[in-house]
């Protein structure tokens, strides 16, 4: 047996940073770095993917009309898109807080912020790449603040965040004189506007950043730090890993994410305010959660939040080609979120169950 | 209801061993629990005297296991030679075993507790003291054997039933609840209550006439729990056993958290519960506790007892030592050649740490295996977590290769590894694939421009997977699918990537299975042969000895005893930690 053999001798020593070399077959190169799992996410999110078809089956139902007419389906798939280009830009930024385990309520607000700041007459002097510039920077300057507050200012997430959510709001009305700021930028407003191949600009934006998003988590080192700084901090800080200061990255990128929904947001509008991106954390937590996302941390995945994002743009349109009201709207959307985090309980217990089978 | 002060006269603090005659009638003594016991268990609490002496002493005998039934038949004697005041029996324990998955926690337990007695549980760790007391607890459930309370089979269905059943346990670990007040700790799960609302004043004056009871009246009922010391918090866990009335009081472990005054006061209080008809169960490493405080001892060990009802006062240390050790489970260590290097690896001088340890100072080489025995809150593994930066020390330094060790960074860096005491919640991500799991602390390491290479992490761990015999081999299995066993072999591994030069190990083989045992001493001693130096901590002595080339004994929170483990045996290094009388000669 080769066992014998290998049992002798433990692998050979070696600095971490030349680690032994692998078989050249499994070397990774970015070319394959969609294989193998490349059709996981989908599975994962089958119910997700569902309920989008049983959403979109209802609408053709209601307006059979509407759903008649190809041009119509094109353009209204994209309504849907835009409309959930900016938030899915947050959530993206949300998820990887919620992930490393913590919550970030305050992306509204910064998302005000930024988006106040950027088209301040000053700021509009300077261009659009001052204006853009602007808006990353605040956002992630707030992010910043949020991370130091709770990693070394040992604030619990809810409380900094809740408090920078008053906060930056506050900030946000100061700056504008609770005016509404019109942006005068032609670049900036023709970004919602301006289509490439058909495919609006915004959910060209929404894709980069989700894409970005899934190589940051499952590619790299960041990535993989913040699942163990979610999942186990003990075991993070007791394997090196810096726990704070990744804490502090976490809402630094959540922040960053809120500027570009900023630019987004002031450019579907063509002005900016400070009671812009009302209740975007509620959007974005609850998009997280029934994408999977485990509210302690340590799971989830960008693809099940840009689901969850789907999900309610989708409903949001439903109501709307059906003239319906958006209570019950919200009333739809809160049974929802139950029953998404209802189902992914009972198929975490199942999986459990079926694991610790096979253990013994 | 005050504080019995008669039965404090007829029961001396400095009892001799053979200072009452069998054949006296405890008068004094079996009366005050009927005079004293509150209304609540006044039924129950006034039968003691009405058994004799003498008459419990035949079936305390006859009861204990066959296994050591010739010990028995002497201790019982000594025991009621002991002391008087001891009433009925009222909790009996029978062949009692119980059995979690791969292991035999209580394997036939005999024991016997009477009313007004001071019953010590005496055991290694592992022997199954925690097990039984939780059995007892209603928390766990007896496999096979016979239970009897007060003379009833007793089989509690939760901890609730077995409170209400009279029987009350004082955790190691109190647990009590930090923001709630005194009262509202002693009544939690019963609280008084009139449709609904909470009776706050008669709760407190209740809550005030137990603490008086326990001669710790100045105590408000109103005061939060987090505000007081550990001391305080063992009277309000006193008081909530006693606010249900109990007539069995099991203490796991009651001065492990006091300084010795407090204890002195413990044993006051212990004193004044078992004059009013109270039987305690009193767990406990230190050999002079049990001496000064104990009636009866019953010696446990690998789920069995050894001993039962040995007089507590009288019995050599020898003997309680010679019963605790030598294990039925098989221990084997690999044989290995020591090559250790010349110059100290691990350099730690004059390290201390407010409360917990202090003026540490220790060496290891490379290739060296240094063990520390120790009792659980001997500071053992604070010093552990201090020396890998996990905890800033208050003064000291930590040293490897020469380089200062001040921060978990540093100390990973300069090649320091570590096997936390708690694997789950201190090194694993159980939901994550073992290779993600063994690469925690290196994949930076497999990363080029901060972008992971799976191929290449999961190559390296399917090579350690295959040196540590990990199963299974599939690295890609969530970590919580593993054995205890193969879950710590993961934890080394990821130390093994990482090109460790000390590994720090806490408890390696804690909840690890007889057999992966045997061959994470191999790995151990695998590691040492290649030049890794190892400092190993475990509450385990024979583990200790078989595997260290040298072993420091720690005792709270000071290094006592440095020895080359082949110049020191298992009981010594018991009597060492457990602070017991055998280096002074034998009590009469």
């Amino acid at each position: 047996m080769t066992d014998q053999t290998t049992k002798a001798s433990l692998p050979a020593q070696s600095p971490p940073v030349e680690p032994p070399p692998a078989p050249a077959g499994q070397r990774q190169s970015p070319a394959n770095w969609f294989k193998g799992d490349g059709a996981e996410p989908l599975r994962r999110n089958l119910g997700l993917i569902g309920v989008l078809v049983i959403l979109v089956i209802i609408g053709a139902a209601t307006r059979p009309e509407l759903y008649g007419d190809a041009t119509w389906v094109k353009n209204n798939t994209f309504t849907i898109l835009q409309q959930a280009s900016a938030i899915g830009v947050v959530t993206v930024g949300m998820t990887f807080v919620i992930i490393g385990g913590g919550i970030d309520l305050s992306v509204g607000a910064i998302i005000a912020v930024a988006g106040v700041w950027s088209t301040t007459l000053a700021t509009q002097s300077y261009g659009t790449m001052g204006m853009i510039f602007t808006a990353l920077v605040v956002g992630v300057a707030v992010g910043l603040i949020n991370g130091v507050l709770i990693s070394y200012g040992r604030l619990v997430p809810f409380i900094a965040t809740l408090a920078m959510m008053v906060a930056a709001r506050g900030v946000a009305a100061q700056i504008s004189g609770k005016q509404t700021q019109v942006s005068a930028n032609t670049t900036i407003n023709d970004i919602a506007s301006t289509r490439f191949l058909g495919i609006p600009l915004l959910v060209y934006i929404l894709a980069l950043v989700v894409a970005a998003g899934w190589v940051l988590l499952n590619r790299t080192t960041f990535g993989r730090r913040t699942v163990a700084v979610g999942g186990n901090p003990e075991a993070a800080r007791l394997a090196g890993i810096n726990v704070k200061f990744h804490t502090v990255l976490l809402y630094a990128l959540s922040g960053l994410c809120c500027g570009i929904a900023a630019v987004m947001l002031t450019s579907q509008a063509t002005s900016a305010q400070a009671a812009m991106a009302n209740l975007y954390e509620l959007d974005a937590i609850a998009a997280a959660i029934i994408g999977g996302t485990l509210l302690s941390g340590g799971r989830g995945t960008i693809i099940g939040a840009l689901f969850g994002v789907l999900v309610f743009s989708t409903i949001t349109n439903l109501f709307a080609i059906n003239n319906l009201s958006t209570e019950a709207q919200n009333m739809v959307k809160g049974a929802i979120i139950v029953a998404a985090v209802l189902v992914q309980q009972f198929r975490y217990k199942s999986l459990t169950q079926l694991l610790g089978r096979t253990k013994s | 209801m005050t504080a019995p002060e008669p039965a404090r006269d007829d029961r001396p603090t400095d009892r001799p061993a053979t200072d009452t005659p069998t054949s006296g009638n405890p008068t004094a003594a079996t009366a005050s629990p009927a005079k004293n016991t509150p209304a609540g268990s006044s039924a129950a609490g006034s039968t003691p005297g009405a058994s004799t002496p003498a008459g419990s002493t035949a079936t305390g005998s006859t009861a204990t296991g066959s296994g050591s039934a010739a010990s028995n038949g002497t201790a019982a004697a000594d025991g009621q030679r002991e002391r008087d005041g001891i009433g009925e029996v009222v909790l009996r324990l029978d062949g009692v075993v119980k059995t979690f998955p791969g292991v035999r926690a209580l394997d036939g337990v005999q024991l016997e507790v009477r009313a007004g007695e001071v019953h010590c549980l005496l055991g290694q760790n592992g022997a199954g003291k925690s097990t039984l007391i939780k059995v007892l607890a209603g928390v766990h459930h007896a496999d096979e054997g016979s239970i009897s309370w007060l003379g009833e089979p007793f089989a509690p269905a939760s901890p609730q039933a077995a409170m209400r059943a009279g029987i009350a346990t004082i955790y190691q670990e109190l647990d009590l609840v930090d923001d709630l007040s005194v009262a509202e700790n002693a009544f939690l799960g019963h609280e008084e209550s009139r449709g609904g609302f909470l009776r706050r004043r008669s709760t407190a004056a209740r809550t005030k006439q137990i603490l008086a009871r326990l001669g710790h009246d100045h105590i408000s009922p109103r005061r939060l729990v987090r505000s007081l010391p550990a001391a305080g918090k063992q009277i309000v866990s006193m008081a909530r056993a006693l606010s249900h009335d109990a007539r069995l009081i099991v203490m796991d472990e009651p001065s492990a958290v006091l300084a010795h005054d407090e204890v002195e006061n413990l044993f006051r209080i212990i004193r004044e519960l078992t004059a009013q008809g109270i039987a305690v169960i009193y767990i406990s490493h230190r050999l002079e506790e049990i001496r000064d405080i104990g009636d009866r001892v019953t010696v446990l060990k690998d789920g069995r007892t050894t001993a039962a009802n040995l007089p507590a006062r009288s019995t050599p240390t020898r003997e309680l030592v010679s019963r605790m050790t030598g294990r039925t489970i098989e221990y084997v260590f690999p044989p290995r050649e020591v090559k250790t290097g010349t110059t100290p690896l691990l350099q730690v001088e004059g390290l201390s740490r407010e409360g917990e340890f202090a003026d540490a100072s220790l060496t290891v080489k490379a290739g060296e295996i240094v063990g520390i025995a120790g009792l659980v809150g001997s500071g053992r593994s604070e010093l552990l977590e201090t020396i890998f930066g996990a905890r800033p020390a208050d003064s000291g330094t930590v040293t490897l290769n020469g380089k200062r060790i001040t921060s978990i960074g540093g100390a990973v860096r300069a090649g320091m590894g570590m096997a936390p005491e708690e694997r789950k919640s201190q090194a694993l991500l159980l939901d994550e694939p073992i290779y993600r799991n063994m690469t925690l602390a290196t994949f930076s390491g497999y990363a080029r421009g901060g972008f992971t290479d799976v191929g290449k992490e999961r190559a390296a761990a399917e090579e350690t997977a295959e040196a540590l015999e990990l199963r299974p081999r599939d690295v890609s299995r969530a970590v919580r699918t593993l054995s205890g066993g193969n879950q710590q072999k993961v934890v080394v591994g990821r130390w093994l990537l990482g090109g460790t030069k000390l590994l720090l190990l806490d408890e390696p083989t804690r909840g690890v299975d007889v057999g992966a045992r045997a061959e994470l001493y191999q790995v151990i001693a695998d590691l040492a042969a290649r030049g890794v130096g190892v400092l190993l901590v475990s509450s385990e002595v024979p583990e200790v000895l078989g595997l260290a080339d040298r072993v420091l004994v720690m005792r709270e929170g000071h290094l006592i005893h440095e020895a080359p483990a082949s110049e020191i045996d298992e009981a010594t290094v018991l009597d060492l930690v457990m602070a017991g009388s055998l280096m002074e000669g034998e009590p009469a």
